[in-house]
């Protein structure tokens, strides 16, 4: 009787329990009523996304009016695989949060934290779940100003430009966003994506919905960080809270690209004559730049999380890339790197926090002879890094093989796109191997005021086992791929029929 | 099946090694010497004991795990894998008895490390020798690649870290930059990435595509060290000599080769490339790299160095004999994989131990050392013969069919090349000899030094033993060669 109900649920869940968090004190309570919220939500998640493998899509009428009329939630494939990847980063990184805020922020002020958390988290299920387009907008602002909270929370006061920034670019993306639906709403008198695909049909005055096309792709790059747009988001990595960016990290930019994919696919492909040739044209260029730019910078970055968040801009571009393909090959590819690269980055990212325990500095020349104590926690480094590589019998490997399959489908073109990704491999060998030979290969240094002996040792206990979770995940995944890919496939599918 | 569980045990016993060799560590140095010498003893009574099956004809195979519809982590032994792993296999024995020698003698620091990344490395080996597919290979190619690294960087000084980063970066770019869209190439035209007798790729790829897909392997394959992409040799010197001995004389190196010899074989198929004008240029990279890497090593001061460029010249050999597509060249093919690895390894293991008695590095140096080290000397005198292919050393085998060979093809180029570098292999090598024995010591040498240790000489004993006794007995060898040419 209650899973009828589990659409409202995924959502309403997180969403009341935070208020409660802030009335509990201390470290423990908030962290284990959160941690409990996320598993009930990736539960939920589990449980939809048999269902929809099964090849059902889910539609749930709140209170039982129907859409247009009544809010409309929908889970599709390509929703249910991406509420999967945000309720299992979410679980996974409270699992370790604990230990690692603790270091970072006073016990007194943790229950905020974990309600901003668990605020971001429902906005997010939100986006996932909402079939039209206003309420994915409330949920996104939900989601953000949840997540300038957890950015700003740490210790480290230069996350508070940063999140300003952040603030900044954030509020015009959704702006853009909502002049976008605005234009719509205006020339369909409807909010609801489905019901817009079918209005559009009939509208005969093309030209604001091509304005809004644009406004709401612009919008949403900027919140999906696609270079050039990209400049809010190295600081805020690097100065958040060591596993708020983990979380962040893992999907936190991969929701905008969701919504994108979404608003391009079902209502402006299949109406607007040539805008798939428009689409790609804009995308493909700009993700081959990103892809190699971003790359170049983490190169030569010698802080380890802005190092690897630079990384992240260069792997959304793979997921740019597939979509900018517009084939079912490769919208496959940028569905399933959205979920592997949120195993391999969150995977990365909660090693880092892991090493941010021990180490004061994240620099690079900090963390020179790190696996010496740390032994595991860097083995978990380099297996997630090998995975955010594409090296084979790991997550990454499938993404990379799916991408390059797309680009061979696309001719010449194609050849200078696998070119492209080849490259941008080789330079993410490059910039990982930095930090390997730094943490393996580099001597530690003797004086430095941050390492003192005691100090150098293991990360506790719990979160080793996260990390090695979470990077055992990725070899998993790489050596049976089924659930990921046929999700992807389907939402793949799912999409391209839209085009007709 | 016991046969389908050996290979996976093939390929877990160095891995189980590497981590209980990791247990013992530093605290327990003797036992975990003595670790290594079981694991390698007991991989090769693993492998040894397939040999009179493959040979009979079994084609053992085994499943480990499906990566993506049609691609499997699969392993298969086929005549030359068979041969590698063999090889490879028996030399790890012998290798380890002179770690420890070398190790020990030279006071090395990190030896725990040491021993765990050659175990692991080994196992890149045995992967690469019985992959049974493209996809297989290049994983456990680099595996070998990446738990090398430590092994050329083992001094950790600015410069070997230096040379390390160039040994590192021109494998990788060549594998991940041209050997993977190799792979990804083949895979769109054919489908299939399994090696299978006589290729796959005929009928689906024509014209040009085949020379530049060809290259994309080869030059791919940088292990292989076909110019331009051999630096990484050189570079790779300063590592301890065990490495250069077992890694840089046989299982890197010979990963290589051995991965364009299947490649030729298994992927193109010998009469597909036989019939492709676009595949010939390889013939005349192999020469040129052949005679080129000759003149460089006349010119080295530096005994490892010429060593090294000696090993550039001479796996293009065994590349020049896959590239002549006779059968009686690519066995050739197959035999001067072996009879290179017992020459070679002997060479560097005769330098390793005039390095650790005496600590002299240059060829200048070397006059009259033979009287004060007769066993090294003597090894390194066998070694060298073998080289330039003088009877009764394993290099006259294999030469023997690279020239028959030659004939058959009617490649007068081929045959003038192997000609002149034979000349060029007895310039460089007979006056180390001659001044090592006959010549008077220039300078007293600052440690009054005899032989190397005990474990360093009896190593390399074997292996002299090994390069004259394969003269006499190769059967085995050839049987194995002609079974991959399908001649019997």
């Amino acid at each position: 009787m209650i899973a009828s109900h589990w659409p409202a649920l995924q959502v309403a869940l997180p969403l009341l329990v935070a208020p409660m968090v802030m009335l509990l004190r201390g470290a423990t309570l908030p962290w284990l009523a959160a941690l409990v919220t996320s598993f009930m939500a990736f539960a939920i998640a589990i449980s939809m996304a048999s269902t929809v493998l099964e090849g059902e899509v889910i539609v749930y009428a709140v209170g039982s009016w129907p859409a247009p009329v009544g809010i409309e939630l929908r889970i599709d494939e390509l929703s249910a695989l991406l509420l999967l990847i945000v309720t299992g980063a979410s679980s996974t990184t409270l699992l370790a949060a604990r230990n690692s805020l603790t270091a970072e922020l006073e016990p007194e002020r943790h229950m905020l934290f974990y309600a901003a958390w668990l605020l971001a988290l429902s906005g997010m299920l939100g986006i996932l779940v909402a079939g039209d387009a206003f309420n994915i907008f409330v949920f996104m602002e939900i989601a953000s100003l949840a997540s300038y909270v957890l950015i700003s929370a740490g210790s480290d006061r230069r996350a508070l430009p940063s999140v300003f920034k952040y603030l900044i670019m954030g509020t015009i993306g959704a702006t853009f966003y909502l002049i976008g639906v605005g234009l719509i709403y205006m020339m369909t008198g409807t909010l609801n994506l489905a019901d817009m695909e079918s209005r559009l049909a009939e509208v005969e005055e093309l030209k604001p919905i091509m304005v809004a096309a644009g406004f709401i792709t612009v919008g949403l790059a900027l919140k999906a960080a696609l270079f050039p747009l990209h400049a809010w988001l190295p600081n805020c990595y690097t100065y958040a809270p060591h596993i708020a960016t983990a979380f962040l990290a893992a999907c936190s930019t991969k929701i905008a690209l969701y919504v994108l994919l979404r608003f391009d696919f079902v209502v402006f492909q299949g109406n607007l004559i040539g805008h798939d040739v428009q689409f790609s044209g804009f995308l493909m260029p700009l993700a081959l730049i990103a892809i190699l730019v971003a790359s170049g910078v983490a190169l030569f970055e010698t802080n380890l999380k802005r190092l690897l968040a630079y990384s992240s801009i260069a792997q959304l571009g793979y997921i740019w890339l597939g979509a900018s393909f517009v084939s079912k090959a490769g919208l496959t590819a940028s569905v399933v790197h959205m979920f592997n690269h949120a195993l391999a980055k969150g995977t990365l990212f909660i090693a880092v926090a892991c090493l941010g325990l021990r180490f004061a500095s994240l620099t690079l020349q900090d963390l020179k002879g790190a696996a010496r104590f740390m032994p595991w926690t860097m083995a978990a480094f380099v297996l997630a890094g090998m995975s955010l590589v594409g090296v084979p019998g790991t997550a990454g490997f499938i993404s990379k093989w799916y991408l390059i399959s797309a680009a061979l489908e696309q001719g010449y073109q194609g050849v200078v796109v696998i070119a492209v990704i080849l490259i941008s491999s080789l330079m993410a060998v490059a910039y990982l191997w930095r930090v390997v030979e730094a943490a393996y290969f580099g001597e530690a240094l003797t004086s430095s005021s941050s390492t003192t002996a005691e100090k150098m040792s293991e990360a506790p206990p719990l979160m080793l086992a996260v990390v090695w979770v979470a990077a055992l995940a990725n070899v998993y995944f790489g050596l049976d791929s089924t659930v990921p890919l046929a999700l992807s496939e389907q939402a793949a599918t799912a999409l391209m029929e839209h085009l007709r | 099946m016991i046969m389908e569980t050996q290979l996976l045990w093939m390929l877990a016993l160095p891995l189980l090694g590497a981590v209980a060799i990791g247990f013992a560590g530093q605290s327990h140095p003797n036992i975990r010497e003595a670790i290594t010498l079981l694991t390698s003893v007991s991989l090769a009574l693993l492998v040894w004991s397939l040999f009179p099956e493959v040979l009979g004809g079994a084609r053992p195979e085994a499943h480990l795990v499906s990566i993506l519809p049609g691609i499997s982590l699969q392993f298969k032994i086929e005549p030359l894998g068979m041969l590698f792993a063999a090889l490879a296999s028996l030399l790890w024995i012998v290798n380890s008895i002179y770690s420890i020698g070398y190790m020990r003698g030279n006071n090395e620091h990190h030896q725990t490390r040491f021993y765990i990344c050659f175990a692991v490395a080994i196992f890149g080996v045995m992967g690469v020798a019985m992959a049974e597919n493209l996809l297989t290979l290049f994983v456990f190619y680099e595996v070998l690649t990446l738990s090398t690294y430590p092994l050329v960087s083992h001094k950790g000084d600015a410069k070997s870290v230096a040379s390390a980063r160039v040994y590192l970066g021109i494998l990788l770019a060549t594998s991940m930059g041209l050997f993977l869209p190799a792979i990804i190439w083949t895979y769109a035209v054919t489908g299939t990435l399994a090696f299978t007798a006589g290729g796959i790729l005929e009928g689906n790829i024509a014209g040009p595509a085949i020379g530049l897909l060809l290259a994309l392997f080869v030059f791919g394959t940088g292990k292989a060290a076909l110019m331009p992409v051999h630096r990484w040799l050189p570079a790779a010197m300063v590592a301890p000599t065990p490495v250069s001995a077992l890694l840089h004389a046989v299982a890197v190196v010979k990963a290589g080769v051995f991965t364009i010899t299947k490649i030729v074989v298994y992927i193109f198929g010998i009469d597909f490339l036989a019939a492709s004008p676009s595949g010939g240029w390889l013939v005349y990279a192999a020469v040129f790299t052949i005679v080129t890497a000759s003149f460089i090593a006349m010119r080295q001061t530096n005994l490892k160095r010429l060593l090294a460029y000696s090993t550039i010249a001479q796996l293009s050999y065994v590349i020049l004999a896959a590239a002549l597509l006779m059968p009686l060249s690519l066995m050739a093919a197959a035999l001067h994989m072996v009879a290179h690895a017992f020459g070679k390894i002997t060479l560097f293991f005769a330098a390793g131990s005039i390095y650790t008695a005496s600590k002299k590095t240059e060829l200048a140096q070397l006059h009259g050392i033979g009287r004060r080290m007769p066993w090294t000397m003597g090894a390194f005198t066998i070694g060298a013969l073998s080289m330039i292919g003088i009877p009764p050393t394993a290099g006259f085998i294999s030469k023997w069919y690279l020239l028959t060979g030659s004939f058959q093809a009617e490649n007068y180029i081929a045959m003038a090349a192997i000609v002149v570098s034979t000349l060029l292999n007895a310039a460089y090598f007979l006056p180390i000899v001659y001044s090592a024995w006959f010549k008077a010591e220039t300078e007293a040498p600052t440690i009054d030094h005899r032989e190397a240790p005990l474990a360093i000489v009896i190593a390399l004993s074997i292996t002299a033993l090994l390069t004259v006794m394969f003269f006499w007995i190769n059967q085995p060898a050839l049987d194995l060669a002609a079974q991959m040419v399908g001649v019997k």
